[in-house]
């Protein structure tokens, strides 16, 4: 089993008319995953990748082709309004890789998906794979293998680093998913944490974190009540500097907060599985299966 | 993205925001003319750095005539200012901003910012202003008080007399206080701040309600809509290969150490400082190149790092996912061969075209040392520049 995307799932990708949107659109589409239709504004009516057809609008791709999922490769300043649209049309699971969308766009759209039936995952994330299933998202696949770890993450090399390490030591994943990287992202550690608690394919977790926020900290708290399955986690930065911000949008110790000593301390007092180089987290995992 | 105060003060005065008079100067004689035109009884004279606790180091002075103005603008500008947040180094200061006098009654904190908790704004008030609000929220948290915005509806009015009362203001500063709060939060969302700090917010005397001090940050994915604020950076308080880095979209940052490190993905490029620290050696920088890299921007990425004196050897950690093996390899081909680089440089390469990398690599003739995963690759480089 896996959480959040699978055979069924029926994908558009919105901006698949653009250089790396069509690039990525065909390589999940290579993957298996069920890619039904692109959204460029007016550019519907065409098709691309062979036989997938472009639409002008998220409702009339969804009319048409029944999509259930989005990934979206659309330009920061037009981003948040292309996860609006996506929500406003009704589709369960938006998956947003653009980075660099502005703050205040996102303190919007976050309000606004909360109050809709929607579920985004990002911005500034590699995307979702249930290896072996489906793929929505920017990840080199063949490192993957299908199995029982369920990975979060608000990294995207690192995720890959992690993923390599499993499946080298012979160990897959039930689904791997990259939340994101920004200050506000529309799904967090707790409610992945959520899913792959319930996920019956999922044995094991390893979440990855880093400096800034306190999501891991709320994570931490949240695994100790409500999570038995073994968690193995990672906090990366434990090296940067104070007030400076590490590539992420998300990632910086702001007021002496957000350090990934203060982190690891809390993670480990709620009983996760703590590793300090980031080199040990395939083994850890393969020793606690 | 940061700004100088008197840039704050600007941005703030645009959005209806009561600031005192003032005047940026670059020379003392300049200083004296401001002084004598602001024309009160005394002036402050201010030094332009981004940087707080400028107070500490020396950079702000009460004047009492413009001569005297002048004499502390004369030490001030050129001077090189340490504070508590400059680091050891300090900063020189190439402006001061010179202000009337104020007679100061009370003294506040407010502040808006992101609180990442909620995904909201949150404002942040206190009475306890003009200390460092770390400090006030570690010794007396209570002090403190917070309100989420709902990005639906800003800041009406019940908010801001929330937060004024909470503030125990009454009469002409709680009628003043009201809209200041209100016209805070929209300056906050027009110009795209990630942090808006006024410390201290003071309630004069005579009943006026201004800001003292301002410290204004943007967020730099807006910068694309923030043409004015844009032609407020100011390259000299930025580390000079932060600022060469930017141009080619490489996210750099300088730390310590003496082992340089090409990385992509930020997360993995913090992963590896953290190694290399592990291993026993200490990183000089932070250097993501980023998903879309070609031979370009990693040969410019080279370049860089080695303008640092300090470094000594090279870690290349490379998880190819949208970045190839190949075209990284071909990047440092090149820019080894043309910076001819004499320090030992180790390479861990894996993911997409790790074979066709690593060919690359041993068939250019450089001198690399190959690594299997990013510890051997960490304790090779450690090694390598004993």
């Amino acid at each position: 089993m896996s959480i959040l995307v699978d055979e069924k799932t029926k994908l558009i990708v919105q901006g698949i008319t653009g250089r790396e949107g069509q690039f990525h659109a065909e390589q999940c589409m290579k993957y298996g995953t069920k890619l039904v239709g692109g959204v460029t504004p007016a550019k519907g009516g065409q098709t691309v990748l062979g036989k997938i057809p472009v639409f002008n609008t998220v409702r009339d791709a969804v009319k048409k082709t029944k999509a259930n999922a989005t990934m979206i490769f659309v330009p920061p300043a037009f981003a948040s309004d292309a996860i609006l649209e996506a929500a406003d049309a009704g589709i369960e699971l938006i998956i947003c890789i653009t980075e660099g969308i502005p703050v205040s766009d996102m303190v919007e759209v976050y309000r606004y998906i909360k109050a809709s039936e929607s579920r985004l995952i990002g911005p500034n994330c590699p995307g979702v794979i249930s290896p072996g299933k489906c793929k929505i998202g920017i990840m080199p696949a063949h490192i993957h293998k299908k199995g029982n770890v369920g990975i979060i993450s608000r990294s995207g090399t690192l995720t890959y680093e992690a993923v390599g390490q499993l499946t080298a030591l012979g160990y897959g994943q039930s689904t791997c998913v990259g939340i994101g990287g920004d200050p506000i992202i529309g799904t967090k550690y707790i409610d992945t944490l959520e899913l792959f608690q319930k996920d019956r394919g999922t044995k094991a977790i390893c979440m990855i974190g880093e400096i800034g926020g306190s999501a891991e900290d709320e994570a931490a708290y949240y695994i100790k009540k409500h999570v038995t399955k073994p968690v193995i986690g990672f906090i990366a930065g434990q090296t940067a500097p104070p007030g400076r911000r590490m590539g992420h949008a998300g990632a910086i110790i702001s007021g002496g907060k957000g350090t990934a000593e203060e982190k690891m301390k809390v993670m480990r007092r709620c009983g996760i599985k703590v590793v300090k180089s980031p080199a040990d987290l395939g083994k850890t995992v393969a020793k606690v299966l | 993205m940061n700004i100088h105060e008197y840039q704050a003060k600007e941005v703030l005065a645009k959005h209806g925001v009561a600031v005192p008079k003032g005047i940026v100067v670059e020379n003392p004689d300049k200083a004296e003319a401001a002084a004598r035109k602001l024309g009160t009884d005394v002036v402050v004279v201010k030094a332009q750095i981004h940087a707080g606790g400028r107070g500490k180091g020396g950079g702000v002075k009460l004047a009492k005539s413009p001569r005297e103005a002048k004499t502390h603008a004369s030490k001030i500008i050129g001077m090189t200012l340490v504070t508590p947040q400059t680091g050891s180094e300090g900063r020189k200061v190439k402006k001061v901003l010179i202000e009337e006098g104020m007679p100061i009654a009370k003294e506040l904190y407010l502040g808006i910012l992101l609180d990442r908790q909620t995904s909201r704004v949150m404002i942040m008030a206190s009475e306890a202003g003009g200390m460092a609000i770390e400090e006030v929220a570690e010794e007396t948290p209570e002090k403190i008080f917070k309100e989420l915005v709902d990005p639906i509806i800003g800041v009406k009015p019940y908010l801001a007399r929330k937060i004024a009362f909470a503030l125990n203001l009454e009469g002409a500063a709680l009628k003043q206080m009201i809209p200041l709060i209100m016209n805070l939060y929209q300056a906050f969302i027009k110009e795209d701040c990630d942090m808006l700090e006024i410390n201290p917010l003071v309630i004069t005397k005579d009943d006026r309600v201004l800001v003292l001090d301002a410290k204004v940050n943007i967020d730099s994915n807006a910068l694309y809509r923030q043409k004015e604020i844009l032609a407020y950076r100011d390259l000299a308080e930025e580390d000079p290969m932060e600022v060469e880095a930017s141009k080619f979209d490489l996210n750099y940052i300088k730390l310590d150490g003496n082992i340089g490190c090409m990385v992509n993905g930020a997360g993995l490029a913090m992963a590896t400082m953290d190694i290399i620290k592990h291993s026993g050696g200490e990183p000089a920088n932070f250097l993501d190149v980023g998903g879309g890299a070609d031979e370009e921007k990693i040969e410019n990425g080279f370049r860089i790092l080695l303008s640092d004196p300090h470094v000594k050897g090279i870690f290349i950690n490379i998880f190819g996912g949208i970045l190839r093996c190949d075209i990284l390899a071909r990047g440092v081909e090149i820019a080894a061969k043309k910076l001819k680089v004499k320090i030992p440089i180790v390479v861990r390469m894996e993911g997409t075209n790790m074979e066709e990398g690593h060919q690359i690599l041993s068939d250019s003739g450089i001198d690399v040392i190959v690594a299997k995963g990013m510890k051997d690759g960490a304790q090779k480089i450690v090694k390598a520049i004993r």
